[in-house]
């Protein structure tokens, strides 16, 4: 007698340990493979684009912060150069090189978390993201520094920062980035090789160019798949023209891919910092603007490469004191999209894995 | 009668004869048991601490040795829930179906030269029996949890038992063959040179394999935490909880007696007394799991299967041959010559099944 058997659904979610924050996948499986699978979000929306509308323009930075709160400082700098560009605004150049290393700074923060919580999501128990969290927590220690905060750092103001970086700072950095580079050797022996890892990572979840350009993935997503897009370079902002980094890129886009770019994005990060504190100028660090800005009526969408991929802000101004209507690109969202195409036909294992690859935030994804 | 046939070993001069024997082997195995099942979760959070950076528990008692009590005693006032959808008899059982058998296996072990409970004449295949047991248990537990990451972390622990259950015993076969005797005393008390030297290959493949069916990391896939929650006991609270914890760990302990028994020459040993070189062994074999743990991510379960019929029961069978024609063909005196051969077995072996086993398999077209 043949036995009967029949798909059933599972709730991956919103309270499970991998789904980092109050995701749901409701995977339809067909044993262990996934025949099916819609992701479910929503669950943290807090409706920050339609709050903007209320707030000042600069009363907005400490909800950006909030937004994927891996990235404070990233968030910071694209809404800043977003209102920037629609008031006109320049900033001093030393205001410009600072903004470059924060946000650099942050670029390896989040990538260590990512390319941990990979790993964890992957079965290392807890040994990669521990060793990760030991170095985020140095660069923690210097944003602390900065800005009094160790993760909603709201220290970026329309028209620079707001201060300049204490004397103990560029020491402290500098220091830090002549380490960075062993410790990722560190990780680097331990995974880059791990046999375990490639056998679970390599060739899962492809996401081929076509679709990840269709789509319109960005960040180390897109980039895994073999595009050479980083904002950074494309339409550079805030005198990233003047470093020289290179783009890493992936051959076949899977999850092992998108875990080299990261690792590689990272000595690119510490190489742009080293640059920027090499070039670094005296002077003020932030310009004189009006305390209540109304910038003319008008419309911009600004766009920066964060940690994990194209944050956009979309303003329109009416010359008020806040914003007629703000959009927010949500790079984290728009990655997201991309997770049914990779796991399906895969085990449920898997689909763990290649969603903790994308590196998704859900401060980000549900705003 | 039973005497005869099956406790060939009791020391002449034991007071009392068989129940007394029996009584106090009980007492000291669940001493043992308890006292070193404590003494693996202290080791393995401390080490693990230590291997990831951070301090561990180091509050409660001196240097955090009494965290496991404290640990007991937490999980002990805790509330016991069962779902409303539970098979409620079977839930109930599933902790003791699970932890009995874990605890057994340890009436076959030797402790020292015939200080064991039972010894006997098939000891080995004993311990083969009844550690399968256990994953009844947990299927049990799955099943009756009526909860979808319970029952796909009991199917997989069904699977990996069933299929692991084949290498292992092949690799017992073929220390069986050297030592000539099923019982584990007796494999002690012919182990001059250590197994572990004569059977690299054995060696190896019996601690993968034991490592999958004890579902230690890397093969820890019923209780993928980043998976499935926590498998098979997701649902399990308090004291019902607490047990399937020992029975992890008194499976780990009794996994690592049986290693120490059959490849590191059990009790033996220079100066030490004879029961502290079996722990001083047995805590070295568990040290090795808390370290493969902190170590590496986890396999997947089709690439768990493969790596049991694909690498494990070949290399196995060949090694279980290439054992017999040693036996028969190279006298007692030359065991060094079986050293040599062993190892150089082992690694061309294992280079050439490495070269064999592809990875990057996996997707099913939907």
């Amino acid at each position: 007698m043949a036995l009967k058997t029949e798909p059933f659904a599972v709730n991956i979610g919103p309270a499970h340990p991998s789904t980092h924050g109050v995701f749901r996948m409701r995977a339809t499986l067909d044993g262990e493979v996934i025949v099916d699978l819609e992701p479910v979000f929503g669950y943290l929306h807090r409706g920050v684009e339609k709050l903007a509308e209320e707030r000042t323009y600069t009363g907005f930075i400490p909800l950006t912060d909030r937004l994927d709160y891996l990235s404070s400082m990233a968030n910071n700098l694209g809404y800043c150069l977003a209102v920037e560009k629609l008031a006109g605004i320049t900033v001093p150049e030393r205001a410009m090189y600072l903004r470059v290393i924060l946000a650099e700074l942050q670029r390896i923060a989040s990538h260590l978390i990512a390319v941990g919580a990979f790993l964890n999501d992957a079965g290392a128990f807890m040994t990669p993201i521990l060793y990760m969290i030991r170095e985020r927590e140095k660069i923690l220690d210097l944003l602390e520094m900065v800005s009094g905060q160790r993760l909603t750092y709201n220290f970026m103001r329309i028209g620079g920062l707001s201060q300049d970086v204490p004397e103990e700072f560029l020491p402290a950095l500098k220091k830090f980035v002549d380490e960075m580079p062993r410790w990722i050797e560190e990780y680097e022996q331990l995974l880059k090789e791990n046999e375990i890892l490639i056998a679970r990572a390599k060739g899962v979840g492809i996401l081929t160019k076509e679709t990840a350009i269709n789509i319109g993935a960005s960040g180390p997503v897109l980039r895994a798949s073999g595009v050479k897009w980083d904002i950074r370079k494309a339409d550079p902002y805030s005198g990233y023209d003047r470093f020289e980094f290179d783009i890493p890129t992936g051959e076949t886009g899977d999850s092992y891919d998108r875990y080299r770019v990261r690792v590689e994005e990272m000595r690119q990060s510490v190489r742009i910092i080293k640059q920027a504190m090499e070039q670094l100028p005296a002077g003020p660090v932030r310009a004189q603007v009006p305390h209540l800005i109304r910038p003319p009526a008008g419309e911009t969408y600004t766009h920066i490469e964060v940690p994990k991929g194209e944050l956009g802000f979309y303003l329109v101004s009416d010359n008020s004191i806040a914003p007629y209507r703000l959009h927010i690109r949500a790079p984290s969202l728009i990655n997201l999209t991309a997770l049914r195409e990779m796991v399906l036909g895969w085990k449920i294992a898997d689909a763990i894995l290649i969603f903790g690859s994308i590196d998704i935030c859900m401060g980000e994804v549900d705003r | 009668m039973l005497n005869a046939v099956s406790f060939q070993a009791l020391p002449p001069d034991w007071p009392g004869g068989f129940w007394w024997h029996w009584l106090v082997f009980t007492i000291i195995i669940l001493a043992f048991v308890v006292g070193m099942v404590m003494a693996f979760i202290y080791t393995e959070r401390r080490a693990m601490a230590r291997m990831q950076a951070r301090l561990g528990p180091n509050r409660t008692g001196p240097f955090g040795v009494l965290q496991p009590v404290a640990d007991a005693i937490k999980v002990l006032l805790k509330e016991d829930i069962i779902p409303n959808k539970a098979d409620k008899l079977v839930y109930w059982l599933a902790p003791a179906v699970a932890f009995t058998p874990a605890l057994m296996i340890f009436a076959v072990i030797p402790f020292q030269n015939g200080a064991l409970l039972a010894d006997l004449n098939i000891g080995i295949l004993y311990v083969a029996a009844v550690s399968s047991v256990t994953a009844v248990g947990i299927f049990m537990a799955g099943w009756s949890s009526s909860n979808k990451y319970s029952l796909l972390g009991a199917m997989r622990d069904v699977a990996v038992v069933v299929s692991y259950e084949v290498p292992l015993v092949l690799s017992i076969a073929s220390v069986v063959l050297i030592a000539g005797s099923l019982s584990l005393n007796q494999i002690v008390v012919s182990q001059t040179i250590p197994f572990i030297l004569l059977q690299p290959l054995g060696f190896i493949i019996f601690f993968l394999a034991g490592s999958a069916e004890i579902n230690r990391s890397p093969f820890d896939l019923l209780e993928a935490d980043s998976e499935i929650v926590a498998g098979f006991h997701t649902e399990y609270s308090g004291m019902k909880f607490a047990m399937f914890y020992l029975v992890e760990y008194a499976e780990a302990l009794a996994l690592s007696c049986i290693i120490t028994t059959l490849f590191l020459g059990g009790w033996r040993g220079p100066f030490l007394p004879p029961w502290l070189w079996f722990v001083i062994k047995v805590m070295a074999v568990f040290f090795l799991m808390v370290w493969v743990r902190t170590t590496l991510p986890r396999v997947r379960i089709d690439q768990l299967m493969a790596l049991a019929w694909k690498v494990l029961f070949p290399l196995a069978l060949l090694n279980l041959l290439f054992t017999a024609i040693q036996v028969l063909a190279i006298p007692m005196a030359m065991s060094w010559l079986m050293i040599v051969i062993n190892f150089a077995l082992a690694v061309i072996l294992i280079t050439l099944w490495a070269r064999l086993f592809k990875v990057g398999w996996g997707r099913v077209e939907v």
